[in-house]
């Protein structure tokens, strides 16, 4: 079965303003709205639009997170995916122990295609798919805002620094995404109900054979230096002149 | 015990980039680090003698082979894994090229990474941003762990010329995969200063309506002697290259002046331009949260106040 392989995680959503706790111990996560990772949710529109064309199958969606992480992934099957893998585990993982279980599952479900977000909006790591690349050894097409496919190969346009890059990957391979990659569909309600009833399989990393152990420890969280508030301008006149003043023109 | 920093040179085939020189400066933060730059390329030789005068750089390794001819993270990373054998630290910039290459050398020699590094408070101990920039970690790893690192370039000025580093050919002997194959780059070629680097950035955001409008950007850039930028609005509409994407998941930039023309200033792209000197903003919403970060502001239609900006600018 020609299969692609989504990893998505839960993240506090891109809209919530994201509070330092005072005693310097982490992030406000009380109270706060999670949602799907948006590069993941992009990595999953993906999927499903290739499956639509008829390029796959099935998308299986995965993630790795705590017991209640299976609300994000029950919308992943509301937005289309065929079956979910939740790979419960409480606390962080670092991203190579992510790649680890992932390479895991990739052994067992043999996609030829896996789709990952290109960072996700807590860690900001950017960091898991090209890991998993590497542990796969296989090709890696990182930021990706195209991807044209054929029976063995990929060709894949990634969103760098210089501008925009081609590149041809033999396939399996792994794909993350970028913003311009596709917009996501909304979930509808009666996708929602069909969601209850598509397979959602639990697993451990130990089921896996992997260790969840941490290398990178956490000494604290800080906010940010604020910056000073400046002055109001009335005019571009006044702009010009409060610029010169600062020295900067 | 010294940390041995290996720094991953950064260039296009002829030219170093700017962002290595602020990896070596990150590097040398570390008490007693030793600096080595690595040069993979198809012809070194330009590059690895630019990598040679970054002052306090220890040596430069070359390692030439016809497969560095366009930088894939496939490719070089079992390189860079091969030569990381005798060093505590790897580090590479966070631009897309080691946001791209980095984690897969980490992998490969089975390292943690620390993404976007902004200090090196010791060789175990390292600052860097979560959540959008709006919480700063301090993270440790054991002594003795070797430690991969992408370096936050908005954060350290580059080290300064000067040096005289001796450059060693390095013989890398591992077969490369060709599963992964470079087509090609198309770069919106412009005269314009780099936006990483430019010390003036004026950007514009989904005010400006659409591409055509979006070249009164352009124009008032022009006049400053500028890089442009834009908010993700402005390039998902297609105003702008995607390329100019200033934020988070953009570039992140510390010009000395910064003009935000029609942005908002959501967390995502405040975050790409807190370390920028002087932060301009024009809005015609007051309330918008990019005053807050604005040293000056002028509440407006951008319409009226960029052709008035440019005359001011051409009298
Ligand atoms: C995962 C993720 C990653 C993201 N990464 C980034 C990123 O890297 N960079 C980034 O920029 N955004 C990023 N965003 C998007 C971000 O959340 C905002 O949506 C975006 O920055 C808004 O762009 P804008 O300010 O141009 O548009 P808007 O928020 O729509 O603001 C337009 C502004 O123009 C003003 N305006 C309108 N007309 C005029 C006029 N005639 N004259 C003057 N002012 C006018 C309005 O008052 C308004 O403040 C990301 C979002 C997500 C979910």
């Amino acid at each position: 079965m020609k299969r692609i392989l989504v990893c998505v995680k839960r993240v506090i959503d891109f809209n919530v303003r994201v509070r330092v706790k005072p005693d310097g111990s982490g992030v406000v996560t009380d109270g706060v709205k999670l949602s799907l990772n948006p590069f993941d949710e992009i990595a999953l529109e993906e999927a499903l639009r290739i499956r639509e064309r008829g390029g796959a199958q099935e998308v299986v969606a995965v993630t790795i997170g705590a017991a209640d992480c299976q609300q994000q992934l029950r919308t992943a099957l509301a937005m289309g995916a065929d079956r979910g893998i939740h790979v419960v585990h409480d606390g962080g993982v670092e991203p190579i122990v992510a790649a680890r279980v992932f390479l895991k599952l990739i052994e067992k479900e043999q996609p030829f295609l896996v789709i990952l977000g290109k960072q996700a909006i807590d860690d900001d790591n950017n960091q898991t798919g090209q890991m998993l690349a590497a542990l796969w050894q296989r090709p890696q097409a990182t930021f990706a805002s195209k991807i044209e496919l054929t029976d063995t190969t990929a060709r894949v346009t990634r969103e760098v620094d210089a501008g925009l890059e081609t590149l041809e990957v033999d396939l399996p391979a792994v794909v993350t995404t970028d913003l311009r990659l596709n917009e996501p569909r909304y979930v509808k309600l009666p996708d929602i109900m069909k969601a209850k009833k598509k397979p959602l399989d639990s697993l451990s990393p130990a089921d896996l054979g992997v260790s969840a152990g941490a290398r990178v420890k956490l000494v604290k969280t800080v906010p940010p230096a604020q910056r000073q508030k400046g002055v109001m301008v009335k005019d571009a006149r006044e702009l010009v002149a409060a610029l010169r003043q600062r020295g900067v023109l | 015990m010294t940390a041995r920093v290996l720094v991953i040179a950064e260039h296009d085939g002829v030219k170093l980039n700017a962002s290595t020189a602020k990896c070596v400066r990150c590097a040398l933060g570390i008490a007693d680090a030793e600096v080595t730059i690595a040069v993979l390329a198809a012809d070194g030789a330009a590059v690895a003698a630019q990598a040679a005068q970054i002052a306090d750089v220890a040596r430069v390794l070359r390692a030439d082979r016809p497969e560095n001819a366009h930088a894939l993270a496939a490719v070089l990373a079992p390189q860079i894994a091969q030569l990381a054998g005798p060093y505590t630290h790897v580090f590479g910039p966070s631009t897309t090229f080691g946001k791209d290459l980095m984690p897969r050398v980490a992998a490969l020699i089975d390292a943690p990474q620390l993404s976007d590094i902004m200090a090196a408070e010791s060789a175990t101990r390292f600052r860097r941003p979560t959540y959008a920039g709006n919480a700063i970690v301090t993270v440790e790893v054991d002594a003795g762990t070797k430690v991969v690192a992408t370096v936050r370039t908005a954060s350290f000025e580059a080290a300064p010329a000067g040096g005289s580093a001796s450059v060693e050919t390095a013989t890398v002997d591992v077969t490369l995969p060709t599963h992964t194959r470079f087509v090609g780059v198309s770069a919106a070629s412009s005269d314009r200063p780099d936006l990483q680097s430019a010390s003036r950035v004026v950007s514009g955001g989904r005010a400006l309506g659409s591409a055509e409008n979006f070249s009164i950007i352009f124009g008032l850039a022009d006049r400053l002697g500028a890089a442009v930028g834009a908010s993700r609005a402005a390039v998902d509409a297609g105003f702008a290259a995607s390329d100019l994407q200033v934020g988070q998941t953009g570039k992140i930039i510390a010009p000395e002046l910064y003009v935000a023309i029609g942005i908002s200033g959501a967390i995502q792209h405040l975050t790409g331009i807190k370390d920028a000197r002087t932060i301009v903003a024009i809005n015609k919403d007051a309330e918008a949260p990019i005053f807050e970060v604005a040293d000056v502001g002028l509440v407006g239609d951008l319409f009226t106040i960029v052709p008035e900006l440019e005359k001011l600018l051409t009298a």
